[in-house]
């Protein structure tokens, strides 16, 4: 599957390692809902290092779309939580 | 739903509304191309902007430093006139700038950090209208609506994802930019109103007690010289005068 991270670009990572990344964004969820910034900035990192360590780097002129999308991984919470209210970021 | 697959649909809509914009989809493709353009530039100007702001921070922390190192010298020469006191003073006033320094070099890495991904950014966006100019017109050559349609939606959502994300960069660095720059327009006017200044001024209270201190040791030496004169019966030798030059007949008059 393919992952972005936002500001950094695309990985290529194994279908095998949805599972971890799952995990992974579950305690970012539950940070994002919870309002909690300290549990949000140690989960963002693992999930973004867990994207870089797991996927490969996709050329910049790769033209794909992705599966799933890592906010910017240096983010706030705050930030993060306007992005999320774009269009397009509505739970459903 | 979670964070990644919401994040995912955020760039989904903005992509969407691209690709609503045209008909065909092969002026999909130059729609596409003539926004990652547009988007290029607005990558560009960005980095000018965060780099005038990196500059700004470094001149201000160039300033705060001079201070702080006028405060030591301060400090060094009140104690070379047994004033520990005033150096006392000097090193209170240097310690109260180290956090404004500190705030500044935290100010000046984040700038940096964000220029660093920007200048990222706009490579990857220059690689992506390089290879994009010659995939379009491939694609519009081989064009045949059916198989090509699918084709060229994948490579139009591909390419308006990069520019979402693109797009979303710069918004991060701007937003960051300008409440950058609202402290630093805070800080140049303390800077300008004396605030700071002031204390480091040659005209400073603690200069002028350093000076007032070596003024005053030089009229100790002066008297000890004349009670000298008196005691001893001969012209006493006084220290130079400002603005009234020794004459040749030699001491101060009788």
């Amino acid at each position: 599957m393919i992952v972005r991270i936002l500001g950094e670009g695309q990985f290529d990572v194994p279908d095998t390692d949805r599972s971890t990344l799952d995990g992974l964004e579950e305690a970012l969820n539950a940070a994002v809902d919870g309002n909690d910034e300290r549990a949000f900035t140690s989960a963002l990192d693992a999930l973004a290092a867990a994207v870089r360590k797991a996927g490969e780097p996709l050329a910049p002129d790769s033209f794909t779309s992705s599966d799933l999308v890592v906010p910017f991984a240096d983010a706030t919470l705050a930030e993060t939580k306007s992005l999320l209210d774009q269009p397009g970021g509505e739970r459903t | 739903m979670g964070v990644m697959k919401r994040m995912s649909g955020i760039l989904q809509a903005k992509t969407n509304k691209l690709l609503d914009k045209a008909e065909d989809p092969r002026e999909s493709l130059d729609l596409s191309y003539q926004k990652l353009m547009e988007n290029l530039q607005k990558v560009r100007r960005s980095v000018a902007d965060v780099t005038t702001a990196k500059k700004r921070i470094e001149l201000q922390a160039t300033q705060l430093q001079g201070q702080a190192d006028k405060l030591q010298q301060q400090a060094k020469d009140a104690l070379t006139q047994d004033r520990e006191d005033l150096a006392r003073e000097a090193l209170a006033r240097r310690a109260a700038l180290a956090p404004q320094l500190a705030d500044l070099q935290t100010q000046h890495q984040q700038v940096a950090d964000q220029e660093k991904k920007l200048i990222v950014t706009a490579q990857n966006l220059q690689t992506q209208v390089d290879a994009f100019r010659t995939k379009k017109e491939t694609m519009k050559a081989t064009y045949t609506a059916a198989e090509a349609q699918t084709k060229i939606g994948e490579a139009v959502s591909g390419i308006s994802e990069s520019m979402g994300d693109a797009g979303m960069s710069v918004q991060r660095a701007q937003d960051k930019i300008d409440s950058m720059q609202a402290r630093a327009g805070a800080m140049d006017e303390l800077l300008a109103s004396g605030a700071l200044t002031d204390l480091t001024n040659p005209v400073d209270d603690i200069q002028a007690q350093l000076d007032q201190v070596s003024a005053s040791s030089t009229v100790d030496n002066d008297l000890a010289a004349l009670k000298a004169e008196i005691g001893a019966g001969s012209p006493a030798q006084l220290g130079p005068v400002d603005d009234a030059p020794a004459t040749d007949s030699g001491g101060a008059p009788a």
